[in-house]
């Protein structure tokens, strides 16, 4: 058993779970989306707000955006403990990829619930 | 005459590593590389190598060939040599001692931790503990695993993380004593695997099962183990 404190949920079972779980998720927002975009050629503003203002559709964007978060934090808290070895430059490099992925995703809430 | 080109390495006297060209008279004939090597032995005998069968049985001669790792005594140069030209390095990853000798040590240290061996709790029988034939069946292909490192040492995982990934050769050994009917240590041996480095960091593209000079597929057995854990914890 080999310990962690800074990955995703201590756990490299319920990490692997997640990412598939979160790519899953992403995959469907990014087809919904493309689907949306074809649909809409002549996409004006009202009709954007619109869309957004609808809770469904908030809901549906904050699944995906914290997958999202979860995902990145996964993904790259793997890719900074490969190839980061010095142990106060890999904890920093952590800290900055988590704060900036918490910091992402309460604006992201701002924005479809602000406007 | 093939053009052979070998990483050269005595740390008591070289500085750095090089590459040293030799030409080798094979006659012609489609020998293995392991042969060649003896012929080079012959021109130059500081040229260190391990090797002891000859056969694929013993895992001593595993090294970097032509880019690809495997076994010397059991592949033919017709499978590797390209424009006449035979390069052979170490194996990628491991500390080299010398020449084309690397240390294993770090590898067993990974094969050590996952307890290659029968746990069992229950009483003994008198005579032995039977296994039906389809329990038995379920071991091919694990089995027959020599420990040569070709897979562990050709994974960028193993490559980036040798003291914490158990690397393609453990896992397939780990999942050799998970699979097996008289071992009774399964959530022990589960539960030592779970964190985000033992088996996670494989990224499964399966160069060990590229360069498995015995066919086998530590890709699968990586599988297998991630479906028992998920079996055990959700």
């Amino acid at each position: 058993m080999v310990t962690n404190v800074t990955n995703f949920s201590r756990s490299g079972l319920s990490d692997w779970l997640i990412q598939q779980v979160s790519a899953a998720i992403l995959a469907l927002y990014a087809l919904f989306m493309v689907g949306y975009f074809l649909l809409h050629p002549q996409l004006d503003y009202v009709t954007w707000h619109g869309f957004f203002s609808q809770t469904w559709m908030r809901i549906f964007s904050l699944l995906a955006f914290i997958a999202l978060s979860a995902h990145a934090w996964v993904g790259l808290w793997t890719v900074i403990t490969d190839y980061i070895k010095p142990t106060r430059l890999r904890f920093g490099a952590q800290v900055v990829l988590i704060i900036a992925i918490f910091v992402f995703l309460v604006w992201a809430i701002q924005i479809l619930w602000g406007a | 005459m093939l053009q052979v080109s070998i990483y050269r390495y005595n740390p008591e006297t070289d500085s750095a590593p090089y590459m040293q060209e030799f030409q080798v008279d094979t006659q012609g004939r489609d020998i293995m590389v392991l042969n060649v090597l003896e012929l080079i032995k012959q021109q130059d005998s500081s040229m260190a190598y391990r090797r002891s069968c000859r056969e694929g049985v013993c895992g001593s001669d595993g090294m970097n060939i032509n880019g690809t790792n495997g076994l010397a005594c059991i592949t033919p140069l017709s499978a590797v040599v390209k424009n006449n030209k035979l390069t052979l390095r170490p194996l990628p990853g491991l500390p080299v001692v010398r020449d084309l000798v690397v240390d294993m040590g770090i590898f067993y240290k990974q094969y050590e931790r996952i307890q290659p061996y029968l746990q069992n709790d229950t009483t003994p029988p008198a005579i032995e503990r039977l296994q039906s034939p389809e329990e038995r069946d379920k071991l091919d292909g694990l089995y027959e695993c020599i420990l040569c490192a070709c897979c562990s040492t050709s994974c960028p995982s193993f490559w980036w993380n040798p003291d914490k990934f158990v690397g393609p050769a453990g896992l397939l050994q780990a999942y050799r004593f998970l699979a097996d009917s008289r071992d009774t240590a399964a959530r022990e041996r589960l539960a030592e695997l779970e964190d985000p480095f033992s088996v996670f960091r494989c990224r499964g593209i399966m160069n060990c099962v590229a360069v498995c000079p015995k066919g086998l597929n530590p890709t699968r057995a990586i599988g297998k183990i991630r479906e028992l854990l998920m079996e055990n914890a959700t």
